[in-house]
């Protein structure tokens, strides 16, 4: 497929560019939201946690700190990418013209596009990382199985960037970007068995948890934390995986589609 | 004389519409060539196909020997574009914006930074090297842009539009960059509305209407063909495409 063919290795040069407007602006786009988290953990886990000590998972009793710092570093991996490549890359498609600029150079956009998307899996290891710094502070990651969280936070920010892409390449406004934040975003932030397990929810509640990738990114990020791995999370993987190859296929076929007429 | 691009029978389809309509031209080595049109008349499309930056329908374009289907990537390297829009990268200083276009070209990093230190003092931007891109004024960025066009040394510089807007002075100081590179041997492409800068600047233009090209020719001979005597290249231009407003 000449769509695959014509990324090169000149896409890093737009990871660079991005690395570096990253450096510049840092206090502002990086920072405040690296931050959150210990926001959640407050009032979530000190505010609420007050009331809820002890949470049930997987058959043992647990602080509701160690339950939910897993489920903090599944959010921030997601948050980083899918926005960077949401919000991010359609300014810069569509405001700052960046992609028209670097078009004019030897550059595809199939390289630019993948530039993008590795770019916004690489904001979802720097969250992943940060955020695991910030828990381990806590004590609340068992090591060195918690050292999963980086190459996890790698593919899941890659299929959260791809997404995101893709929703950029369908939006004809950047306003359009609020419907996937209300209808994708968000549902998983709540349902994905970061702030409560899922087994207690009805099963087709269950099964639709399920089917959400940030789901299986949690499960992986609680097993590492908590130090308790299992063979079957290789399905997990795989499928964040898989799904995030496949989903960064369509974005860049979908964004290409958009842009080269 | 050689040609560094040769157009033939180029068509460009948006579906139903056809904006560019069978256009053959050739581009001789080192000269200033025109295109001059009223809006819509497929200047930009035809710079755009020949930037490889957008799909031919039909036709082709060679440029350099190389065809624009087939080469874009090798194509590419060997062009300078200077866009109509300022598509700076509003986060970096000036002087940055000429070091990060250089790494999309392979330029090495110390290569980079004498080249951009060059083309700030040639581009007399040296005051503001430093400075974000959101405190230079229009002349300023537009001077910018052209700078960061050179920064891979093109064989052919594409400046569209590249005086829209400015104050006399920094368009008097664009006319010299391009005398500039005609003398260092790059061959200009140049759309303008400017009548008075295409006279002035072209060796050879062609003037384009509704995706087909209507005249062609050096400036003082559509001059001496078209107008009456003490004519000027603006009196040709609105003699053959008329004064109907385009959109």
């Amino acid at each position: 497929m000449s769509l695959i063919a014509n990324i090169s290795r000149r896409s890093l040069h737009v990871w660079r560019r991005n690395l570096d407007v990253s450096l510049v602006t840092w206090k502002t786009n990086v920072l405040p939201p690296l931050l959150e988290p210990l926001l959640y953990i407050l009032a979530f886990g000190v505010g609420l946690g007050a009331y809820v000590q002890k949470i049930s998972y997987e058959g043992r009793a647990l602080d509701y700190l160690a339950f939910l710092a897993p489920g903090m570093i599944a959010v921030g991996v997601m948050f980083h990418s899918i926005f960077e490549c949401m919000y991010g890359s359609f300014v810069r498609m569509r405001y700052e013209r960046t992609f028209d600029a670097i078009l004019c150079t030897p550059l595809l956009i199939e390289d630019i596009l993948a530039g993008e998307i590795l770019w916004g899996a690489t904001r979802g290891l720097f969250a992943g990382t940060a955020i695991l710094a910030m828990v381990s502070c806590f004590g609340l990651a068992s090591y060195p199985h918690s050292l999963l969280v980086l190459p996890v936070s790698l593919a899941a920010g890659l299929l959260f960037a791809a997404f995101g892409l893709y929703f950029a390449a369908i939006s004809p406004y950047i306003d359009n970007l609020n419907l996937p934040t209300f209808l994708f975003v968000n549902p998983m932030f709540l349902l994905s068995g970061t702030f409560f397990p899922l087994d207690g929810l009805p099963p087709w509640m269950r099964a639709l948890a399920h089917v959400l990738p940030l789901t299986h990114a949690v499960d992986i990020l609680r097993a590492a934390t908590l130090g308790r791995l299992r063979p079957g999370l290789l399905l997990s993987f795989a499928y964040i995986a898989g799904l995030g190859l496949a989903v960064s296929f369509f974005a860049i076929r979908r964004m290409k589609a958009r842009l080269i007429r | 004389m050689d040609a560094v691009i040769e157009a033939s029978k180029l068509v460009k389809r948006y579906g139903a519409l056809t904006a560019v309509h069978g256009v053959d031209f050739e581009i001789q080595k080192g000269e200033c060539f025109g295109l001059l049109g009223p809006n819509g008349a497929g200047k930009t499309t035809t710079v755009r196909m020949l930037c490889c930056t957008l799909p031919i329908t039909e036709g082709d374009i060679r440029i350099l020997g190389l065809s624009a289907r087939e080469h874009p990537r090798e194509i590419k390297a060997r062009l300078g574009v200077c866009p109509q829009e300022v598509n700076l990268d509003p986060d970096f200083t000036v002087e940055k914006n000429l070091v990060v276009y250089s790494r999309y070209f392979d330029i090495p990093e110390a290569l980079a930074r004498r080249r951009a230190r060059a083309l700030i003092e040639r581009f007399h931007l040296d005051e503001k090297s430093k400075e974000p891109i959101e405190d230079l004024s229009g002349g300023l960025k537009k001077r910018l842009l052209i700078a960061r066009a050179l920064v891979n040394e093109p064989a052919i510089a594409v400046l569209d539009e590249p005086t829209t807007g400015l104050d006399p002075q920094s368009k008097h100081q664009i006319w010299d960059q391009v005398g500039e590179l005609k003398r260092s041997g790059t061959t200009v492409i140049l759309t303008t509305h400017y009548m008075e800068e295409a006279a002035l600047l072209c060796d050879h233009l062609i003037i384009m209407d509704q995706g087909r090209i209507i005249e062609r020719g050096r400036p003082l001979e559509l001059i001496e063909k078209h107008a009456d005597s003490g004519g000027t290249l603006e009196d040709v231009f609105l003699k053959l495409t008329g004064r109907q407003l385009r959109e």
